[in-house]
């Protein structure tokens, strides 16, 4: 689908080839896998769940991201079937699932903790949902086998859990929950046990088997980078409800609020009274004596209103001189400097105590860098770069 | 701190001849040769001969076996199942009352259970014999079975039982082919400890006995009153001997397990090194 080809590009929706056509949800006729309609779940007094619509399209990798506590488990374990809503219906291709007990649904979940039996063997895990489907004994064999070379574990076979490593766990758990060809499949936070490196080896080799299968995926995670790099649309849960459902490119570069903007990588925060300017613009009034900055509207705000204007570091320009023509300027102070090799982020301090942070790419030796605590710069960025958003 | 001193070595000696030294005596003179207990005559085994001669100690120690086999596999299947039910079954109307009185009979005297079962016997007009002593067995065993089930049930992960849910087993056959094999560790301890607890049970086992059917600890208390027999204490020696053997047995199972635990500990390291290397190969 619309996955990245390479690592270098790990947040740009737009992949090569023909792939880059699926987009279901901007297509009035296609028919949702899943579909949410007010949504509630309540425990106790607690309300976990908030009247939540959501629609999920075959073949998509559907992330649901956010804080922990914010409902996103909640909603997945109503669709494997462990809970079920206090109120509102969800369907599963048109018909309601809620009734319908775990055991019964087309619908398999990879587990946090993996949650392999320790008492069976690699094989005997994997034939566990193939047996109880009344599959013939060969037939459950071969499949068996093809989920074993598709997860590269043939060797390890004929062993208990207990006795290959996490990564090897973690793939088991995959083949286990992918065996009955489910027509979705949840996953857990999949790669939270696992170390950095094997965690984005791993993500790239999820992607490929959602390609490869074409079954429906939906993900929970609270790691912002695992949901950019896997899914085809991210939903940001915030306390119970839905604060945006995008593609990954559309959350991070048009965020609907600041808690999105906030939640989803780093960004820079400046409040002001708006006013609009025309053409979907709107300008931000954020200091006495300073020219106003400008930015693309979230939507349509009216003169005076409360705003916050967001911008990401790494659309900041650091300058010595004032730069010409831009409207965007603003001029501080290096406070501090943070040096991570690849890149260098660099905390502003303007004059009536806000910092702005600035990424900026080591393309010279550390030597050579232009800029050093305590030097007065400017910083700037176009009109488009950032977002003024009003809740 | 691992230092030989006199010290220690005198606390040891005599807490160990605390503990032991009566056993050693009633086993020493299990081998007597003379009818007097207090009076060594020499070494002989005739008194084992005479045991198993003796019709009386051989119907009781079988009623013994036959009690503790039957009232252990029921308590567990009923110990197991109330465990199943406490732990798993959420939260239902007087969950709290029905855990608290599971456990009631642990901390009950013996002879509260005991009398109480008998009046019951009495009231509803029960032959008391083998059958009752089963019955009575399987209560206070049930209470253990459950307590050492459940602890094994709550440390068990949850998702488990869900993924199997959830892969298309009914609620049975998710109890039956992965709860069951995961906690059964537990559930033959449960067995075992409620069959050693039916073997040695004299209170419970005298109230509900009928003439029908004695237990060997009957059988025993009640001979030891007429005087001490070398037959007593041949016996007592076969069963410490018994006890011996399944102790040596249990240290011998778990200090296997911890080397196999070792060893899959190992294995899990080499097959995750054995993937890595092939990953770069490829």
């Amino acid at each position: 689908m619309n996955q990245p080809s390479s690592p270098q590009t790990p947040a740009q929706p737009a992949g090569p080839g023909p792939a880059t056509a699926f987009h279901p949800w901007d297509d009035p006729e296609a028919v949702p896998l899943i579909r949410f309609q007010g949504v509630t779940k309540r425990f106790g007094d607690f309300t976990a769940i908030d009247d939540i619509d959501l629609d999920i399209y075959p073949r998509e990798f559907f992330a649901l991201l956010g804080p922990s506590g914010c409902g996103k488990t909640t909603l997945m374990r109503m669709l494997a079937g462990f809970e079920s809503p206090s109120l509102g219906a969800i369907t599963l291709e048109g018909r309601d699932i809620v009734r319908v007990p775990p055991h019964k649904r087309a619908v398999n979940m990879m587990f946090q903790s993996y949650a392999l039996f320790p008492h069976l063997t690699v094989e005997q895990n994997i034939a566990f949902g193939l047996k109880r489907s009344g599959m013939e004994k060969d037939a459950i064999e071969a499949r068996v086998a093809e989920m074993l070379r598709m997860v590269q574990l043939q060797k390890f076979a004929t062993r208990k859990p207990h006795q290959i490593s996490g990564g090897q766990r973690q793939r088991v758990a995959l083949a286990r929950a992918l065996a009955k060809a489910p027509k979705l499949l949840l996953l857990d936070e999949p790669l939270g046990a696992l170390d950095k490196k094997l965690r984005q080896q791993t993500q790239f080799e999820l992607v490929d088997i959602q390609e490869k299968t074409g079954t429906t995926f939906v993900i929970v995670t609270h790691d912002q980078e695992e949901a950019m790099t896997v899914a085809s649309r991210i939903a940001v849960m915030n306390e119970g409800r839905i604060a945006q459902v995008d593609t990954p490119g559309r959350i991070y570069e048009s965020p609907a609020s600041v808690y999105v903007a906030d939640f989803v990588g780093d960004v820079n925060l400046i409040e002001g009274n708006a006013r609009p300017i025309g053409q979907g613009m709107a300008e931000i009034h954020w200091r006495e004596g300073v020219p106003a900055i400008r930015g693309q509207a979230a939507e349509p705000l009216a003169e005076g209103d409360r705003a916050t204007l967001a911008i990401r570091p790494e659309k900041i320009t650091v300058s010595r001189e004032r730069p010409e023509g831009r409207n965007n300027v603003v001029q501080g102070r290096v406070h501090d400097i943070a040096y991570l090799g690849n890149i260098s982020t660099y905390h502003v301090l303007l004059p009536d105590g806000v910092i702005v942070q600035a990424l900026v790419a080591n393309s010279r030796r550390i030597a050579r860098r232009d800029f050093t605590w305590e030097d007065e710069v400017w910083l700037s960025w176009s009109d488009t770069a950032g977002v003024v958003l009003t809740r | 701190m691992s230092r030989f001193t006199w010290f220690n070595a005198t606390a040891l000696t005599f807490g160990f001849a605390f503990l032991y030294l009566p056993m050693v005596i009633l086993i020493v003179y299990s081998f007597n040769e003379s009818r007097l207990v207090t009076v060594w005559a020499g070494f002989s085994t005739k008194w084992y001969g005479e045991l198993f001669r003796n019709e009386q100690f051989l119907d009781a120690a079988w009623v013994t076996l036959r009690v503790a086999f039957f009232s252990a596999t029921i308590a567990t299947v009923l110990g197991t199942m109330a465990a199943y039910v406490l732990v798993r079954g959420g939260r239902f109307f007087g969950r709290t009352l029905f855990s608290g009185m599971i456990y009631a009979p642990l901390v009950m005297p013996e002879v509260i259970t005991g009398l109480s079962l008998l009046l019951l016997f009495i009231s509803i007009n029960l032959d008391r014999g083998i059958f009752t002593i089963i019955l009575a067995h399987t209560t206070f065993c049930m209470a253990y079975v459950s307590v050492v089930v459940s602890s094994r049930l709550v440390s068990f992960d949850r998702s488990v039982e869900e993924a199997a849910l959830d892969l298309g087993a009914t609620p049975f056959d998710a109890f039956r082919s992965v709860t069951l094999p995961i906690i059964m560790p537990a559930v033959v301890s449960g067995w075992l400890l409620g069959f050693t607890l039916s073997l040695d049970d004299l209170v419970i086992a005298s109230f509900t006995a009928g003439p029908a059917a004695t237990t060997l600890p009957i059988q025993i208390f009640s001979s030891v009153r007429l005087g001490v027999s070398p037959e007593i204490n041949a016996l007592s020696t076969i069963l410490i001997g018994i006890v011996a053997l399944g102790v040596v047995t249990a240290s011998l199972i778990s200090k296997r397990n911890l080397v196999r635990q070792a060893r899959d500990a190992r294995r899990a390291i080499q097959a995750g090194a054995e993937d890595a290397r092939e990953a770069r190969a490829t």
